[in-house]
This record gives structure tokens, sequence and C-alpha cells, in this order.
């Protein structure tokens, strides 16, 4: 097959484009500029990939003697991902920035690019296992659980994932790394990237706040309807969170007070104790299934709210557009915004049986 | 292989490697005063000879640099920062809005660095700066300008200046003038004294030389502060030890371009007028960028020999290229200074061309080893290559799909 390589310049990309050759494909690297500051690329880093992850992917490529490109799809970043990232929080919800990239960059204007120009296929670092069956894609965890991305891949269409390639899907990290050293290939040792790549601070009030600026509103006790303080936008709230809320007086029965809901029209922050928080029946829009298999009727099945996050066992029912998930324990801190990827738990990996966006929580 | 990108480098010529391998051998710093050292000094002036014969120019007149980037930055920061001190006054630079990063930036950063101010001339549709821009630029406040800097040739659309014409507007002001002709040495009679320009930049690895090695002409009347400091080896100009490996085989290079030129320059223009015709029969919508003129006219030359520039409407540069060096052929988007990634071209922006279309741009250009066989698999890829690109479109063109934004659901 004719494969493009996604290679950010880090040690997955670099060691899944070398597994990709190894498999005998006629292997194309290409690196994705994001930044939308054209203007600093010569100069230092950016606020995305630096030159540096650049070069890093291109010294990578040299080794694999493969043909390497810097592609831009900064504009396409900025508007699908930047953008509905700050409009998904002004909105009161809480995006997943990582999903909407591979949803809408890697495996959508990368992928038709790379169609077009005659690859059959997009490689990524990915750590998820993907075979087909029958020509039904069949996405499941990384047998490295504490590495696995199924998540943030499990909004991806059937379509979109044919043309998917995750070699590192039945590997361990450790194994990644030991065989980067092994190819000699410079980022073996170089550090896990962790926080929203266009938010290299990790500051994600401060970049919300320059975008969004001061939107008013109050904090605002659930149950009592009492306004407790002002805060200067929802967009600096997420639903469970402690810490941060500016309120002076302590609660009347001495707990402390936990972000409930957001209410971007009225800028209401409605909080109140840890009861309220749990959370046992979610509503998600627009389900997407991987291996084109809706769910038939009440199914048992266990559900992830946030990558990395916990999972908890539910049972999820189809109802025209929505998804209704009921969870068999309470769940804490889910927010609108956030996807709900539902997992059939199976000893060769967790399978995805779907995802969807929440809409809704009670 | 099919190489059609000598604007960004060109092979080096078999003499001028013959005679850097051999220098290479030999020990002897031109400063030196023993013998080794007085080698090295002989072989250095009969090379600072040759090359200002070529340019005509006077041998004191040719300062060595490290390349095109050292001249340009030299000629820029040096002629500003001394006309500014001779009279505080001076603040302004005139630039063409085409030129090389290598003076754009040096400008640039006098302004943010230097309390320098610019006035960016305007160039006509085929990027070329008219005399009488210049004129009008420095008709405003003569007194104020410290120099005027505009390219001998674009490196991109190929379009050549009337750079003495430029430079007779400047001169009548009393304003130096400086022209980057790293583009222009190869095809193009250049004569420093005759154009009447003050500094002229121009480097070896264009003109089928070594890297690393250029010149600037420096004229022996205007004063020039130095960018690097040291020893002074070069006219109290420019300091560091000289490249004398590097020096030979420039000269060389020189030499033999110069001798080669107009012989050169007649075969490079049937074989690019073959390329523009063959690349047209392909991709009827092709659109050839710069001046489409038949190169000569009443002031000379009108458009590199060796430059065809093309846009290709609906495709990505980037696209195009990956296309084309899958089958071997390898050209440019553009300049290929900015890190890898396609910007809109700023010499097609500033010739009044939107950003879509400067994306969807490719240079090809001939040098001393382009063969009719490069043509022929020029114009045998490029229609395939186009149907394929266009298919895979212009990014910024795309419809966003079905967007992820409802209306907000309060809980």
């Amino acid at each position: 097959m004719r494969v493009l390589a996604a290679m950010s310049g880090g040690v997955d990309s670099a060691v899944a484009a070398a597994r990709a050759v190894e498999a005998g494909h006629d292997v194309t690297g290409v690196h994705l500029a994001l930044s939308a500051q054209p203007g600093t690329l010569r100069t230092g880093a950016r606020g995305c990939c630096t030159i540096e992850d650049s070069r890093d992917a291109r010294r990578a490529a040299d080794i694999l003697g493969i043909p390497f490109y810097v592609w831009d799809f900064a504009e396409r970043f900025t508007e699908e991902v930047i953008d509905s990232f700050v409009g998904e929080y002004a909105a009161g919800r809480t995006p997943n920035p990582c999903m909407t990239c591979n949803e809408k960059i890697k495996f959508e204007a990368l992928l038709d690019k790379a169609m077009a120009l005659g690859f059959d296929a997009v490689c990524t670092g990915h750590y998820a296992r993907l075979s087909l069956d029958e020509g039904a894609p069949v996405l499941r965890r990384s047998r490295d659980e504490s590495k696995d991305q199924s998540y943030v891949l499990a909004s991806l269409t059937p379509e979109q994932l044919r043309h998917a390639m995750f070699p590192l899907g039945d590997s361990l990290k450790t194994e990644v790394r030991a065989e980067a050293a092994e190819r000699d290939l410079a980022v073996a040792q170089k550090p896990d990237s962790h926080d929203i790549c266009f938010i290299p601070d990790g500051d994600t009030k401060k970049f919300l706040d320059a975008k969004l600026g001061e939107r008013p509103g109050n904090l605002v006790d659930a149950e009592s309807g009492e306004v407790l303080g002002e805060h200067s936008g929802v967009h600096g709230f997420t639903v469970g969170q402690r810490k941060g809320l500016g309120i002076d007086a302590p609660a009347a029965d001495g707990r402390p007070r936990y972000v409930l809901s957001l209410e971007p029209v009225s800028g209401n922050v409605k909080v109140g104790n840890a009861d309220h928080l749990g959370v046992t029946e979610i509503d998600a829009t627009r389900p997407i299934w991987p291996s084109e298999q809706p769910l038939e009727g009440p199914t048992e099945c266990s559900v992830q709210i946030r990558a990395h996050g916990e999972t908890a066992e539910a049972v999820a029912e189809v109802t025209g557009d929505t998804v209704r998930v009921r969870l068999r324990e309470e769940m804490k801190g889910v927010a609108p915004g956030q996807s709900v990827v539902l997992y059939h738990p199976e000893a060769e990996g967790d399978l995805v049986l779907g995802s969807a966006k929440i809409s809704a929580t009670r | 292989m099919t190489y059609l990108d000598h604007a960004a480098t060109t092979p080096m010529r078999s003499d001028a490697a013959a005679v850097m391998s051999e220098a290479l051998a030999m020990v002897g710093n031109a400063s030196s005063l023993h013998s080794s050292g007085r080698r090295a000094r002989r072989a250095v002036e009969e090379s600072r000879e040759g090359i200002a014969a070529a340019l005509g120019a006077r041998p004191s007149e040719v300062v060595f640099t490290a390349g095109g980037t050292e001249s340009d930055n030299l000629a820029v920061k040096g002629i500003f920062w001394a006309r500014r001190a001779a009279d505080p006054r001076r603040r302004r630079i005139l630039a063409s809005a085409v030129e090389h990063h290598a003076v754009l930036d040096a400008v640039e950063w006098l302004v943010e660095h230097e309390g320098a101010e610019v006035t960016w001339l305007e160039v006509d549709g085929h990027g070329r700066v008219r005399p009488e821009v210049l004129d009008e630029a420095l008709r405003a406040a003569p007194d104020q300008v410290t120099l005027a800097t505009v390219m001998w040739a674009n490196n991109e659309v190929g379009t050549i200046n009337p750079v003495s014409e430029l430079a007779e507007v400047a001169n009548s002001y009393g304003v130096p003038l400086h022209t980057d002709a790293v583009q222009a040495v190869e095809t193009v009679p250049v004569d420093f004294t005759a154009a009447g320009v003050s500094a002229l930049t121009m480097t070896g690895h264009k003109i089928g030389g070594p890297y690393g090695a250029g010149v600037l002409v420096l004229s022996r009347d205007v004063e020039c502060t130095p960018v690097l400091h040291g020893g002074g080896q070069e006219r109290d100009v420019r300091s560091g030890t000289l490249d004398t490996p590097g020096v030979l085989g420039l000269a060389s290079a020189v030499r033999e371009a110069v001798e080669d030129r107009p012989r050169h320059t007649d075969e490079l223009r049937r074989l690019r007028d073959e390329l523009i015709d063959g690349v047209r029969a392909a991709v009827p919508d092709a659109i050839l960028n710069g001046d489409p003129g038949t190169d000569t006219a009443a002031s000379g030359d009108v458009r590199l020999a060796g430059n065809a520039h093309f846009t290709f409407p609906g495709c990505e540069g980037d696209s195009l290229l990956m296309l084309l060096d899958a089958n071997g052929i390898e050209c440019s988007t553009g300049s290929a200074c900015t890190a890898g990634v396609a910007e809109p071209s700023h010499v097609l922006l500033a010739m009044g061309a939107d950003a879509q279309a400067a994306r969807g741009s490719l240079r090809f250009s001939l040098g001393h080893s382009s063969t009719a066989a490069d043509v022929q698999a020029l114009t045998e890829a490029i229609g395939p290559a186009v149907q394929r690109a266009r298919s895979a479109g212009l990014p910024g063109l795309r419809q966003a799909s079905v967007d992820s934004t409802t209306a907000p659901t309060e809980v």
C-alpha cells in the first residue's frame, strides 16, 4: 500500500512509520504544520508544533529512508480545532480538542488530501488496536492500557478507520522506546507530550480569557438560588471543578462546593456539594459506530467519559439520534461537550462499540 | 533525476571543484607573512582581480563574504549605519517589496531595533520596480534616505529590474543603491560600474561555485560599517580569515559563468521556452508569472533566461511538488527559506496575486546542467500531476463539514 505517515516529531509516530516501512509499504512522511502564526516559523518556538519537532520528524524520516514533507494545515486547524474549542467553552461545554483534531484534521483534511494524491492509508502513532472483520473496522483498546488512545479515536467513522493504520496498538510504550533506540531514532528518549498542543504553557483559562475576553456572570447556589459571587466567564469553569471558584463564605453545611452546571446564556455557574455532582444518566447525541453496528436494544457496556478517565458499567440504548446511558454507579464530573465512549469488555482488548457527544446529564 | 531548481542552488562546475580540492590540501592563511601565507594571499588576490574584471568592478571593490545573506546584511545594515552616522537625519531605507528575505528581514530588523524607517517600493504586476516609483519615493525627502535596495533579478518569478535606470535615479539624489544580483550573474550581463550601483551582492552556489562563498561589491566611495568585527581582513569592512579554497572556487565559477554567458543564455532561453510551451500544452490554464516578454527590451533583458514560474489554478504547490518529486522531478514552490512550509509567496502577493493563487505556484529554474531531456520529463509529468493535485484541492476552499456546535444545552 501507499501509506502516508503523519510524523509529529515524537517517538510514537516515528516508530509507527518505521513499522509501516518494515511491513513493506511505500511510505511517505508528512509533518503537519498547525501553527496559525507563520510569522514565527523562522524565528523560534510555535504555540503548537515547534520547528524542533518538525526537525525531529525529518531526522526520523531520514533514518527510515522515506521522503518527507511539511504540509501546512494551520488554517484548517485554527478553524476546526482551536475555534471550535473556544466556541465549545463559550457555550458552557468541555470539548476534547485531540478528538476533534483526529476527526477533522488527521482523518479528514489529511486523509482526504492523501487519498486524492494516491495514498491508500494514513498511519499514526496512536495506541489503539485496529483490524478489519469482513470489511468492518474493529477498534479496540491498546495493549498498553496506560497509553490507550481508543477514546480519542472512537469518533472516527468506519470510512475513516478503513484508511487508518495504528501500528503501535499491540505494543507497550516501553517496547516502542526500546525499538526506537534499536533503530537509532534520536527521538527514543524524547519526553511524552501531555498538554493541549496549542496551549503550550498549559494555562487553558488564560488562553480562553485572551480569546473570549470578560463575560461576567454569577456563581449561584444550585439549591437556594443565592448569588455567592461573580466570575469573568463560564469558560473558566468545568463541571466537577472544585478549586478556584473564588467564593469566600463557606457553605452552610461546611462542605466543599463544586461546579454543577454552566449556563452560558444567563452566565450562571451553579455550584453545590458533591452529592449533586453524581450523574446516573447521560444523554449523548450524534453517535458514531466504528464497526457500522448501531446498538440494538438496551446493551450492557462499559463507558468512559474522558481521555484516560475511569470507566463505569452501564446500559446504553439508542433512540433516534440520541444515546441514553444509564450508569450502574454514579460518575462525577460529567460535562456536556465531552464524548461518551461505549466499550464492550473483551479479552483481546475492549471493543469500541460507539461514541457520542454528551448533551445532558441527570 | 530531473533537476529544475537551479535558482535554489546549482551543481558545482568541475573546474571550480578541482581548484577547490587542490586548495583544500594546502596550508596558508592569506594574512600570514611567510611563504605559505603569501601563496594563499596571491591566490586570493588573483581571484579578486578575476572576479572584479568579470563583474566590471575594481579589485579593491570586491569584498569576500560567506555568501548572499551576509552580503545583503552587510550592505543594508552597514550602509544604513554609516550614512546615519554621517547625518542623523538619515533614517529611511527604500526597499522593493519583492526582495529576498536576506534583505527584507535585515531592513525589518533595522526598523525594529535601530529606529529605521522604511518605504516599500511597489512593484508592477510582473514584479518590477519602475524608476518613477523610486523617483517618487526619493523626491519626498532625499536627505533623509540612507540607501535604496532593489534586486537585479527576482529569485521567484525571474523578473529583471532596470538596474541602471534605477541607479541613475538614486545617484541623481546622491543616494546609494544596493542590488542583490545573486540570481542575475549567470545569465545577465552584470557590470557593476556601468550599472552605476553602489553595492552589489553575489554568491557562488547559484552559478556553479561553492556554498558559503560570496562577494559584496562595494564602491570605493561608499562608507559601510562592519557587521562582523575582528581582524578587518576585507577592507576593514568584513572580518574573518579568508576562505582561500572557497574564494578560488568562486573565482573559477565566476570566470566560467561569465565567459559562457552569451552562448549559455541563448541555450537556456530556448530550453525555457520549450518548457513553457510544453507546460502550457499539458495544462492550458497554467498562468505564467513574471514578465512574459521575449526577454529583451530597449533597456535589456526582462526575464531570467532560466526561469519559468507558474500558477496552477486549483492546485496546492506542495501537493504538486510532492507528486513531481515522486517522479524524480525536482522543483520549488518558491523561495526555499521558509522552513519547509509553503507560505504564500510575498513576491506573488506584492505582484497582486491572491493568497490561493500564491499557494498554487511552482518555480522551474534551469541552469548550466539542464538538458532537453529535463524539459521533456517535466512536460510529460506535469499534466497528470496537476490533475491529481487538483483533486486534492486547496484546503482553504473546502466547506467546513457539519459543525460540532449545536445550540447550548443547559443541564
